[in-house]
C-alpha cells in the first residue's frame, strides 16, 4: 500500500472505532446537542420576545428572533461539539490503548484524523437535532436544496476546523477536567458576534471585535443561506478563516501528540 | 544468527535523574530473557525505548536487525507491547479489540477472523470475547492485552511486568501463556519484580539497579556468584557428629544441635567428595540438604541495598 493508502485505511479504522466508542458512550453527543436546544427555547421564548423588537426590522417578535438566532445556536452547537472533542481526546489519552498505537505501525495521524472526522459527523448530527427542533417550535426558512447543501458545507467546514483546533487543545492538557476548560471561550464567542444580536447594538470597542472574529462572517454566510439576508463577502472571510484555524489546529494537534511522554 | 535485541550502551536521563547509564543487553532469538530489579530501576524506561515509546539520550539499539533510531517504523512492525497499564480499549468488546487490531496490521477480514479465533481459544477467553473489558478480571484484561499484541504475529514481544498485580491463579496462566510463546519461536524480553518469575521463565536473567546491569546470566549461574552455598548434615547423635566434626575439621553449626553445615560450591563433585571423606572416617550420616541461594539472596547481594523506595520512604 502506499503511504496515503495507508493513511486513509487506518484513519478508516481509527474513524470506525471513534463512531462505535460514541454510540456506546452517548452521553457526550447527548450534551452536545441538549445544550443548544436548552438555549435555543430559553433565548425564544424567555428573551425572543423582546429581543425581536430590538432586531430594527419593520415588525420585530418573537417568530423573528427565532429565524434570527438559529443561525448563532447552530454555531454555538458546533463549539460545545469542539468542547466534546477536547474532552474525548482527552479521555483517549489516559487509556494505555494509545500507548500501543504508538508501538504499532500504523499512520501516525490516523489515530488524530479518527477523532477530528469522528468529531464532525457527530457534531453534524447533533445540528440535526437543534434543526429539527427549531423547525419544530415554528422555525420557516426561506432556503431551497442547493442553499440547505451550502449551510452543511459551511456548518461542516467550521465543525472541521474546530475539531482540529480542539483536538490539539485536548493533547495540549494534562487532565480531561483542563480539556473541558480550556474550549470555553470558543463558546462564548459566538455570543460576542452577531449569533444573538446584530452586532450595530454594540458598544463600539465591542463592535469592532464582534465585527472581526471569525464566528460573524461564519454565522452571517449561514443566516444568508437560510433566511435571504446578504451574505456579501462573508462566505470568502468564513472559508478563509475555517482553513487558517483548521491548519493551525492541524499543525499544534500532530506537534502535541508527537511529543505527549509516553505513559 | 543474529540477536533478537541488541542494546549498546544505552542511556536515558529525565532532567538531572539518571536513569539509564550505558545500558548493554544482548538477547538471542527465541530464547526470554528477564530484567529483574526493584521499582525505579529503569526496567519500564528500558522497555519504553525499545519499544519506540520515549526517545533514547544515546546508545545503539537493534531490534530484528532494525535499527531503533533510524528505521523506528520497521521496528514497530516487528514488536508488541504488553505493557503494566492495560492497553485495551474499554468501551469495545474483547473481540473488537482484536478486530481492531486485524484492521490496523492490513490483516484481512478472513486472517484477521481466524487469528482473533485462535488466541481467544487459547487464552481462554471465548466466553468472554463479546464482553467489554470492564467486566473482566485483572488477569482476562492482561490476557485480552496480550493477544491485541499478538494479532500482529511479532518476532519480539516486551512484556512489562506481566503479572504485576494478578493473583497467583491469574499469574500461572499467564506463565503457561509465555511458554507457549517460546515454544512458538518468539523472543521475550519481560520485565519483572518477582523473582520467581524470573526464574521460571527466563533463559536468561539480568539484574538491573539504578540503570545499569549488575548480573546478567541463567538462574543457575547467578545464584552460583554469591557465597553462601553449603552442605548441612544431620547426624543420629553426638558421637557420629564429634567424628564427622573432626574429620572435616569443623565446629557444629550451633551447640545442641546434631548439625554440621559444610561450606561448598554446592556441586556435585564437592558432594562428592564430601561424602567419601565421611566414608572414610566412617560416619553414619542422617540427613543430607544442599542449600544453594536463591534469586532474593542474589538480589540482595548484587545490588547490596535497600531498593529505592524504602531508601526515600
Amino acid at each position: 500500500m502506499t503511504a496515503l493508502a495507508l493513511t486513509v485505511n487506518d484513519s478508516a479504522t481509527m474513524l470506525r472505532r471513534n463512531l462505535k466508542r460514541a454510540v456506546r458512550y452517548p452521553g457526550l453527543t447527548v450534551i452536545v446537542a441538549a445544550l443548544p436546544i436548552v438555549f435555543l427555547l430559553l433565548f425564544v421564548f424567555v428573551f425572543g420576545g423582546t429581543l425581536g423588537a430590538g432586531l430594527g426590522l419593520p415588525a420585530g417578535g418573537r417568530a423573528e428572533y427565532l429565524a434570527y438566532v438559529v443561525p448563532g445556536i447552530l454555531v454555538l452547537a458546533i463549539t460545545g461539539g469542539a468542547q466534546g472533542t477536547a474532552i474525548g481526546i482527552a479521555m483517549d489519552m489516559t487509556e494505555g490503548i494509545i500507548a500501543r498505537f504508538r508501538t504499532m505501525s500504523i499512520a501516525r495521524a490516523s489515530v488524530l484524523t479518527g477523532h477530528v472526522v469522528g468529531a464532525v459527523i457527530q457534531t453534524m448530527v447533533g445540528l440535526a437535532l437543534v434543526v429539527a427542533v427549531a423547525l419544530l417550535i415554528g422555525f420557516r426558512p426561506e432556503a431551497n436544496a442547493v442553499e440547505w447543501l451550502a449551510v452543511i458545507g459551511v456548518l461542516g467546514m467550521t465543525s472541521f476546523a474546530l475539531s482540529w483546533l480542539s483536538v490539539a487543545m485536548g493533547l495540549w492538557t494534562r487532565t480531561v477536567e483542563a480539556a473541558s476548560n480550556v474550549p470555553m471561550p470558543l463558546m462564548l464567542l459566538p455570543f460576542f458576534g452577531s449569533g444573538f444580536v446584530p452586532v450595530e447594538s454594540m458598544p463600539a470597542g465591542l463592535r469592532w471585535f464582534a465585527e472581526h472574529q471569525p464566528f460573524t462572517p461564519i454565522i452571517e454566510t449561514v443566516r444568508g443561506l437560510l433566511t435571504g439576508t446578504a451574505i456579501g463577502s462573508s462566505g470568502l472571510v468564513a472559508t478563509a478563516w475555517c482553513a487558517g484555524i483548521a491548519l493551525v489546529g492541524y499543525l499544534w494537534a500532530r506537534r502535541n501528540y508527537e511529543r505527549r511522554p509516553a505513559r | 544468527m543474529n540477536p533478537a535485541i541488541a542494546v549498546t550502551g544505552l542511556r536515558k536521563s529525565f532532567g538531572p535523574k539518571v536513569v539509564l547509564d550505558a545500558l548493554d543487553l544482548t538477547v538471542p532469538e527465541g530464547t526470554v530473557f528477564a530484567l529483574l530489579g526493584p521499582n525505579g530501576a529503569g526496567k519500564t524506561t528500558t522497555v519504553d525505548i525499545l519499544s519506540t515509546l520515549t526517545p533514547a539520550d544515546g546508545g545503539e539499539v537493534r531490534i530484528a536487525g532494525h535499527d531503533l533510531h533510524r528505521d523506528p517504523a520497521a521496528v514497530r512492525s516487528a514488536i508488541a507491547l504488553t505493557g503494566q497499564f492495560s492497553a485495551v480499549d474499554t468501551l469495545l468488546t474483547g473481540r473488537e479489540n482484536l478486530r481492531l487490531m486485524s484492521d490496523l496490521n492490513h490483516l484481512g477480514r478472513k486472517e484477521g477472523q481466524r487469528r482473533a479465533d485462535d488466541l481467544l481459544e487459547r487464552f481462554d477467553l471465548v466466553e468472554a470475547a463479546d464482553k467489554v473489558p470492564a467486566m473482566y478480571s485483572g488477569g482476562m484484561r492482561r490476557r485480552l492485552d496480550l493477544a491485541m499484541g499478538l494479532m500482529a504475529d511479532p518476532r519480539v514481544v516486551f512484556l512489562d511486568e506481566p503479572t504485576t498485580g494478578l493473583d497467583p491463579r491469574s499469574r500461572r496462566a499467564m506463565w503457561d501463556i509465555v511458554r507457549g510463546l517460546v515454544a512458538d519461536g518468539g523472543t521475550i524480553l519481560l520485565t519483572t519484580q518477582y523473582l520467581e518469575e524470573a526464574d521460571q521463565l527466563a533463559d536468561r536473567i539480568g539484574v538491573l539497579d539504578a540503570g545499569r546491569l549488575v548480573a546478567e546470566g541463567t538462574a543457575d549461574e547467578l545464584k552460583r556468584m554469591v557465597p553462601g552455598s553449603h552442605v548441612r548434615l544431620e547426624f543420629a547423635g553426638p558421637e557420629p557428629l564429634r567424628r564427622a566434626a573432626h574429620a572435616l575439621g569443623i565446629a557444629p553449626a550451633d551447640e545442641g544441635s546434631l548439625a554440621l553445615e559444610v561450606p561448598g560450591d554446592g556441586s556435585v563433585a564437592a558432594l562428592k567428595s564430601l561424602l567419601a571423606r565421611l566414608d572414610d572416617a566412617g560416619v553414619d550420616v542422617a540427613g543430607l540438604t544442599v542449600h544453594t541461594p536463591d534469586l532474593d539472596d542474589v538480589f540482595l547481594a548484587l545490588t547490596g541495598r535497600p531498593t529505592p523506595a524504602e531508601v526515600t520512604a
